[in-house]
């Protein structure tokens, strides 16, 4: 076991997948929380879609991938918050709506370019080759960013999520909350999703908390637990992949769905 | 002095209009009972109090010294989440929301809040259950105490006893009134309950989508129409 991770720590490309990896892990466990508590799961799913336009563009035009994608669906994001929340087109209505469109957008920029070809696999499902040292330096910068602000505001999100009226009425701007809290899973999304597969990436934002939730009945808790989740469903599933040749993204979320039954199991005993 | 001042107050919810023309003026430090049927606008009218809908016409306005950080608010415990993952202690140290300003945690003093009012709710023991595992009665005591939290000058609730046996409900009351009169704040409060709810109040506020009565509780003629829970 110690061999295999020595092994792995001597290719570059392996240490730039777990750093950036790790990092994208905890922002998207810490923001999953408050998503899956405020029934916004969805928007995670919606965001990678519309990543993987922006993506597809990137590519197609030239465009630096990270530099394109993160202010795309950090449009998005803040979008479908207020498509959410308004009554107009129903929410979860709306969210199909936007991530079809941007998924049909980016296969057409792409075949319009390139063809489709292996790159739009990679898209899909992740690539851990896909990582160079300056998006690792602008994913471990924007990771830092978010975890910094929702340490800040820890106490703030806990209040908007549980109660918005409640924390409305004390004057706190629980709309602008809202809107930190999908720019910051905007962010996420879009720096984690070359790594984890546009397909896949929304499970990091929905695995740890739902897991959590089965044993933990405190807030703190379940966020202290989202986090140790999926730190260790991203390293037991990065090592899978390399032990057993299979894809990265596809045997993390696996490790996390295992962790899911292994708490709900527990969850039933106790 | 008047805590809070409504003046010819339009609301409308949910793309009606659920209240038209109140008007009224409550002295600081009464306790205010707000009566009326369902859908005669009680609750439009604490969510305009509360600035959570703006109103289509007319103000409402607080005395000055309340502002909105100053208000402690109990929703309607239907309003809370019931499966949410939070302790007793949680939720009510988050009544300290309004006091925080620029600071990203919670001081001793608020810590001592906190701890003050869920001794005063007799929640103290109870302070790592998680919210969802509570009965009913001990809810509402936890999110009193919250409001409690954050009160500083004005506490709004909105049923406070609903769903109660009446021994709580008849608690629920008596905490309510001491709050009043010893910490001197102004209550207004949203009820069902028109014998005991009233009985605690000093004033009365009958709404039927427009102002029916307001006045004191004693000369509210509602008050002989379903029996007074007299003290």
């Amino acid at each position: 076991m110690i061999d295999l991770i020595a092994e792995m720590l001597s290719y570059k490309f392996l240490v730039r997948a777990a750093t950036v990896g790790l990092m994208v892990s905890l922002c998207a466990a810490l923001l999953g929380v408050s998503l899956v508590l405020k029934r916004y799961s969805m928007i995670g799913d919606g965001l990678s879609h519309v990543g993987f336009g922006a993506l597809a563009a990137a590519v197609a035009t030239g465009a630096s991938p990270l530099g394109l994608s993160i202010p795309v669906v950090i449009v998005a994001a803040v979008l479908l918050m207020r498509l959410t929340d308004g009554s107009g087109i129903k929410g979860d209505a709306a969210i199909g709506l936007i991530s079809t469109s941007s998924l049909a957008a980016g296969v057409t920029a792409i075949s319009l370019s390139s063809g489709i070809n292996t790159d739009v696999c990679n898209y899909m499902f992740g690539s851990i080759l896909a990582m160079s040292k300056g998006d690792v330096r602008l994913s471990v910068a924007t990771s830092a960013a978010v975890l910094l602000l929702f340490l800040l505001c820890y106490n703030r999100i806990f209040a908007v999520t549980f109660d918005e009226n409640f924390a409305r009425a004390t004057g706190v701007n629980a709309g602008r909350y809202n809107m930190v809290i999908a720019a910051l899973t905007g962010v996420t999304i879009a720096v984690g999703m070359r790594l984890m597969g546009a397909l896949l990436i929304s499970g990091l934002i929905i695995f740890p908390a739902v897991t959590s939730m089965r044993l933990f009945k405190s807030f703190r808790g379940v966020v202290l637990s989202s986090a140790a989740v999926s730190l260790s469903s991203y390293l037991a599933g990065l090592v899978l992949s390399y032990a057993a040749g299979l894809p990265a993204g596809a045997s993390i979320v696996l490790v996390n769905l295992v962790f899911f039954l292994a708490f709900a199991a527990a969850g039933r005993i106790r | 002095m008047a805590a809070l001042v409504c003046r010819g107050l339009c609301a409308a919810y949910g793309g009606r209009e659920a209240l038209h023309g109140v008007d009224f003026e409550l002295p600081a430090g009464a306790f205010l009972a707000v009566v009326g049927p369902n859908g005669s606008g009680k609750s439009t009218l604490i969510k305009a109090l509360l600035g959570l809908i703006k109103p289509s016409a007319g103000t409402v306005k607080l005395e000055e010294g309340v502002g909105r950080s100053g208000i402690g608010y109990m929703p309607q415990q239907s309003e809370s989440r019931g499966d949410f993952p939070a302790t007793v202690y949680e939720t009510v140290i988050s009544g300290r929301l309004g006091r925080l300003g620029l600071r990203p945690f919670y001081g001793r003093q608020d810590r001592r809040e906190a701890e003050k009012n869920l001794r005063l709710m007799g929640l103290w023991e109870l302070r790592t259950r998680a919210f969802r595992e509570l009965s009913g009665g001990q809810r509402q005591r936890t999110l009193l105490a919250r409001a409690l939290c954050a009160v500083d000058g004005m506490l709004v609730l909105d049923e406070p006893a609903a769903g109660l046996d009446a021994e709580t409900q008849e608690r629920m009351y008596s905490l309510l009134r001491d709050v009043n009169k010893k910490e001197g704040a102004t209550v207004v409060m949203v009820t069902h309950d028109l014998v005991r709810g009233a009985a605690a109040a000093t004033h009365v506020l009958e709404l039927d989508g427009g102002q029916k009565y307001f006045g004191e509780a004693g000369q509210w003629p509602g008050r002989a129409q379903y029996g007074s829970g007299e003290k």
